[in-house]
């Protein structure tokens, strides 16, 4: 019987395609990923079937499941100022490297009395730093600071972007500052609502409030 | 590469010619290429790509002192969110005791999710027919997407469209409050506003959870 010879083939093959793929795909998600500072409170937003996107230019208000709320705005040269216009207000004094940290900081969620020991503590340790939440009763009101501060910082970055943009010629989009507020799906209404007023005080009425993406049943 | 040949020695002495040694052109590609999928398996699973989703709403402005409060009309419907997910709702304007012929307001119950949704359609039956029709000529081409977003922001701000009104009670969650503002959504109502609780809305919602 004659024997059947398979044909030779080298076992090794030509891998090129293949790692210019995983580069290519290496590289676009280096690009494209920001990373993100820990938040101090997992929040769970409830489920709606609406699809806006959330603003990137915006000041963020979180409200954990305890009632707890936290302040958030993007930028670290927005966050700076409005540390400064914050430290002025309270009169507590913040060394550069204090403004550098709180810079590249997340949601911040303590009175301005313990804001110091909070931005000197180590990242790592700050998630088991004992966030109060930041004060919001009518007489110490510093919610509401915080967001008149954001506010003011926010509007101006943006005419200075929305400037730039026009002596520029291009035709580039500019967000206004908006007003965001993710609230945990637990939280009590109340706490929701002492927030909203503390917007509507400052005549603000327009809102985003964050949730989970849910496909409409019947779509 | 492991051979031996032993006449190049030779050879090569005869005609004096150096000759360079042939390299291998290929390089050993393995520990690159397990970095790469390194790399990129860490970036996928670490990354992200949906942006939160949010929900825009205009919370009313606050009216100044010396501006009358209109009753709530004959098709203004109000919806009070309580503990464990429950909601009321009535017609009208509220009427703690019986007034001009008509009788006292008496909280409806209505449950969260297709009970709610056919409430919903059913009081926005004027509006929901219209979207529908204009959802009907989208798809037959009839007319495009911005003309058809156009005209069912129109249809939603109609002056006959009924409006809906949300309030809670101090026990009611968050998660209520999202809840029914996404089946106002989804049943095309445009017209609504949340607003705070008055005690005569308090004191009936004590009787009916009570």
């Amino acid at each position: 019987m004659p024997k059947i010879k398979m044909p030779r083939s080298s076992p090794s093959l030509d891998m090129t395609p293949m790692v210019d793929l995983a580069f290519l795909l290496v590289t676009f998600f280096i690009l494209t990923s920001s990373f993100r500072a820990p938040e101090p409170v997992q929040v769970i937003t409830p489920s709606s079937t609406s699809d806006k996107l959330m603003p990137e230019n915006a000041v963020l208000i979180t409200i954990s499941d305890s009632g707890k709320v936290f302040f958030n705005i993007n930028g670290s040269d927005v966050r700076i100022k409005v540390l400064e216009k914050m430290s002025q207000k309270y009169k507590i004094d913040f060394t550069k490297k204090e403004y550098e940290e709180f810079s590249g900081m997340a949601s911040i969620g303590v009175g301005m009395k313990n804001l110091k020991k909070f931005i000197n503590t180590e990242p790592a340790k700050r998630e088991k730093f004992k966030s109060t939440g930041i004060p919001m009763d009518s007489l110490n009101n510093q919610l509401r600071d915080w967001i008149q501060a954001g506010w003011i910082e926010g509007m101006t970055k943006y005419k200075e972007l929305k400037d730039q943009a026009k002596e520029s010629g291009k035709t580039v989009q500019v967000e206004p500052l908006r007003f965001a507020i993710k609230a945990d799906g637990k939280a009590n209404y109340i706490v929701v609502k002492e927030v909203i007023k503390t917007f509507t005080d400052l005549r603000i009425f327009r809102f985003n409030l964050l949730t989970n993406f849910e496909q409409s049943k019947d779509e | 590469m492991a051979e031996l040949n032993p006449g190049s020695g030779g050879s090569h002495k005869k005609d004096g010619k150096i000759r360079a040694k042939k390299h291998n052109t290929k390089v050993d590609m393995t520990p690159m290429v397990d970095l790469a999928f390194l790399l990129l398996t860490f970036f996928v699973l670490t990354s992200t790509f949906s942006k939160p989703k949010t929900m825009e709403i205009t919370f009313p402005v606050p009216p100044e002192d010396d501006v009358v409060i209109e009753p709530m009309k004959v098709n203004g419907y109000t919806f009070i969110l309580t503990k464990d997910d429950r909601v009321f709702w009535y017609n009208g304007e509220f009427k703690a005791e019986p007034k001009n012929g008509m009788p006292a307001t008496v909280l409806n119950e209505v449950k969260f999710g297709e009970d709610l949704n056919k409430l919903l359609l059913d009081k926005n039956d004027m509006v929901a027919k219209e979207i529908k029709d204009l959802k009907k000529k989208r798809i037959s081409k009839e007319i495009n997407d911005s003309v058809y977003k156009e005209l069912a922001i129109k249809a939603q701000s109609n002056k006959e469209a009924p409006f809906f009104v949300i309030k809670a009670d101090d026990k009611a969650v968050y998660r209520n409050l999202i809840d029914i503002i996404d089946e106002f959504n989804i049943c095309n109502i445009g017209k609504y506003a949340v607003t705070d609780i008055i005690a005569g809305e308090m004191a009936l919602l004590k009787q009916a959870t009570e």
